[in-house]
C-alpha cells in the first residue's frame, strides 16, 4: 500500500497531465463530423508515432557494445518512424482529396 | 550550463510538440483545417524526434555506432513508409493506416523488451517501472497482432474464422496475461523466459481477438487498436519521464476510444460485444427468413430509362464501390444525368465501407462535389421524394432487418431507409450476403429490382444507355 502511494506520489504531475490529456483528448475531437472519421483516425495514428522518441533514447543511451540493445533499438526505430511517416503522408494523401473539391 | 541549456531547448521542444499534437488534432476535426492540421502536427513531430536526437543526451564520438544506427533507421523507416503511403490505393486505405498502426504498437512493445533487459541488470529493480514496461509490452503486442490480422483480412488474405470456443479462449488468454503480468510485478520476478511469454501471450490473444470479427465490425476494431497504440506511446512516455510522448500517447488514446464509441453507437453494438464477441456468427438469428420471394432483375435498359427520366436520384455506395474502383465512374453518371435534369445526391451511411468516412475519401477522391453527399439523417428525410435509389455495392447498410427483425444481429443499427424511394435498384455482384453475413430482404422488395454484376461495369453500361436515350 505504501510503495503504491508513494508511486503515485512520485508521478503526481504526470497523473495530473494524463487526467487533463484524457479529457483533452475527449474534447477535441467531439465535434467531428462523419466525413472526417477516417482521416481523423489516420491522423491520430500518426501522432502516436511519437513512440519513436522511446527508441531514439533507447539508441543513445545504449552502450556501444551492448548489441542487444543496439539491434532492437535499430528495429525500433525503423518501426516507429514507419508509424510517423507512413501515418502523416497517408493522412494527407487522403486530404488532399478534399482540398481538391473545394477549390 | 550548456547541459542544462540543452535539456531546457529539450524540453521548450517537447512543449512545442505536445501543441502542436493537439492543435493538429483538433484542426483535423473541422474540413478546412484538417490539411494544415495534420502537416502541423507532422513538423511538431519532427522537432520532437531530432530535438531527442540533439538535446537529449551529450553527443560523444564514442557512440558513432549508435547514432548512425538512428539515422540508418530514420532513413529506412522514411523510405518505405513513404512509398507505400503514396503507392497504396485510396480504398486500400483502412488496411493501411492498420499496417502503420501495427507498426507504432511493435515499437512500443520492442522498447519495453530492450527496457526490460535494462531493469534486469539494475541493482535496485522498481515495480512501477516493472509494470510500466510491462503493460507496454502487452498493449503494444496486442496492437501490433491485432492489427496485423485486421490488414489482413481487409486486403482478403485472411479470412474469418471462429474458433470453437473463442470467446472462453480470449478470456483465459486474457486472464492469464494480467495474472502474469500481475505475478511477475509483485514478486519481482526478472526472468527473460517469463517476458517471451508474457510477449507470445499477448501476440496470441491480438490474433485471436481480431480474427473472428467480421468486416461490418472492422472500423471499431481498427479505432480502438489505434487507441491501444496511443496508450502503449503513453506508457514509454511514463518510463523515460517524457511529456511529449505522454501527451501524444494519451491524446490519441482517448480521442481513439471516443471515436471508437461514436462508431459502436452508430452500429448499435457495445463495445464490450465487439471485444468479447465476434458478429453473431449470422447463423443463430435470422434462420426464420425462408420466406423470402425471388428476387427480380432488371436489365441495363431498363434501368437506364427509369434513371433518366427521374426527377431525383441517390445514390447509396458501400464497400462494393470501392472493390469496383467505381467512384469515377459514378461521378461521370452523375454528370450526365444531371445534364439531363435530373437531380443526384449521394446518401453516405456513416460506417458505409470499411472504416467510418470511407465513402466520403473515395468520392472525393473521384471530385464529387462535397454538398451532394447528404448525412444519413437528411438523406433519410428526402427519401419519400427520391425517384430512383441506386444502392452501389451496399448491404448491411440498407438492410430493413435492421428496423423489422427483432432477432437480427443488427437490429436498432440506423440504416439508410431506401425502401421509402419510389424504386430501388441494387447493384451487386451476386446475391451473397454482406459483411455481417445475414440475408437482406430489401432484395425482395417489390420496389426493388437487382442489376447483378461487377459495379464498375454495370455503371459503365448504364452511363453509355443513358447517352443513347
Amino acid at each position: 500500500m505504501e510503495e503504491i502511494l508513494s508511486l503515485f506520489y512520485e508521478n503526481r504531475e504526470f497523473i495530473f497531465l494524463i487526467i487533463v490529456s484524457v479529457f483533452l483528448g475527449i474534447e477535441v475531437i467531439s465535434n467531428v463530423p462523419a466525413v472526417l472519421h477516417t482521416p481523423l483516425m489516420s491522423g491520430a495514428n500518426a501522432i502516436h508515432g511519437v513512440v519513436i522518441i522511446g527508441s531514439i533514447i533507447i539508441m543513445l543511451q545504449a552502450d556501444p557494445t551492448n548489441y542487444y540493445a543496439l539491434i532492437l533499438g535499430f528495429i525500433a526505430v525503423v518501426l516507429g518512424t514507419l508509424n510517423v511517416v507512413g501515418g502523416f503522408v497517408v493522412t494527407n494523401r487522403m486530404l488532399e482529396m478534399f482540398k481538391k473539391k473545394s477549390k | 550550463m550548456t547541459e542544462l541549456l540543452g535539456l531546457s531547448i529539450l524540453e521548450l521542444c517537447y512543449i512545442v510538440a505536445s501543441i502542436t499534437f493537439i492543435l493538429g488534432l483538433k484542426m483535423l476535426s473541422s474540413p478546412d483545417k484538417a490539411r494544415k492540421g495534420n502537416l502541423i502536427a507532422g513538423y511538431g513531430m519532427g522537432l520532437a524526434i531530432f530535438a531527442t536526437i540533439f538535446f537529449k543526451e551529450e553527443l560523444t564520438p564514442d557512440k558513432w555506432l549508435n547514432y548512425s544506427l538512428i539515422l540508418g533507421g530514420l532513413i529506412v523507416g522514411t523510405v518505405i513508409g513513404t512509398r507505400m503511403a503514396l503507392k497504396v490505393k485510396m480504398t486500400a486505405m483502412p488496411q493501411m493506416v492498420s499496417f502503420f498502426n501495427g507498426m507504432g504498437g511493435a515499437c512500443a512493445a520492442v522498447i519495453s523488451l530492450v527496457e526490460f533487459d535494462h531493469l534486469r541488470h539494475n541493482s535496485n529493480p522498481e515495480t512501477g517501472m516493472l509494470i510500466v514496461i510491462l503493460l507496454g509490452l502487452i498493449i503494444g503486442s496486442v496492437s501490433f497482432s491485432g492489427s496485423m490480422i485486421a490488414y489482413g483480412k481487409l486486403e482478403g488474405k485472411i479470412n474469418d474464422k471462429a474458433l470453437p470456443g473463442g470467446q472462453i479462449i480470449n478470456i483465459l488468454l486474457l486472464l492469464a496475461l494480467f495474472g502474469l503480468a500481475i505475478w511477475m510485478s509483485f514478486t519481482g520476478n526478472l526472468s527473460p523466459a517469463l517476458l517471451y511469454i508474457l510477449l507470445g501471450i499477448s501476440l496470441l490473444y491480438g490474433v485471436l481477438f481480431v480474427m473472428p470479427i467480421g468486416g461490418a465490425d472492422m472500423p471499431v476494431v481498427i479505432s480502438l487498436l489505434n487507441s491501444f497504440t496511443g496508450m502503449a506511446a503513453a506508457f514509454g512516455g511514463f518510463l523515460y519521464g517524457n511529456q511529449a510522448m505522454l501527451t501524444g500517447g494519451i491524446l490519441v488514446g482517448s480521442a481513439g476510444t471516443i471515436l471508437t464509441v461514436l462508431m459502436c453507437t452508430a452500429m448499435n453494438r457495445s463495445l464490450t460485444n465487439v471485444i468479447i464477441g465476434s458478429f453473431g456468427g449470422g447463423s443463430s438469428s435470422s434462420e426464420k427468413s425462408g420466406e423470402q420471394g425471388t428476387a427480380k432483375e432488371i436489365s441495363v435498359t431498363d434501368a437506364a430509362i427509369l434513371l433518366a427520366y427521374a426527377n431525383k436520384v441517390s445514390v447509396v455506395p458501400g464497400y462494393g464501390l470501392a472493390v469496383a474502383q467505381a467512384q469515377h465512374t459514378i461521378h461521370n453518371l452523375e454528370k450526365i444525368l444531371e445534364e439531363k435534369g435530373v437531380e443526384m445526391n449521394y446518401a453516405i451511411h456513416p460506417v458505409a465501407g470499411r472504416m467510418p468516412g470511407h465513402m466520403n475519401v473515395l468520392l472525393a477522391e473521384a471530385d464529387v462535389p462535397y454538398p451532394k453527399l447528404l448525412e444519413m439523417e437528411d438523406a433519410n428525410e428526402d427519401m419519400s421524394s427520391t425517384d430512383v435509389v441506386l444502392v452501389i455495392g451496399a448491404n448491411d447498410v440498407v438492410n430493413p432487418a435492421a428496423e423489422t427483425d427483432a432477432g437480427s444481429p443488427i437490429y436498432g443499427m440506423p440504416v439508410i431507409k431506401v425502401w421509402n424511394a419510389k424504386n430501388i435498384i441494387v447493384l451487386k455482384r451476386s446475391m451473397g450476403k454482406g459483411y455481417a453475413g445475414i440475408e437482406n430482404e430489401l432484395f425482395f422488395h417489390d420496389k426493388n429490382r437487382m442489376l447483378f454484376g461487377d459495379a464498375k461495369d454495370s455503371l459503365e453500361k448504364l452511363i453509355a444507355e443513358v447517352k443513347n436515350l
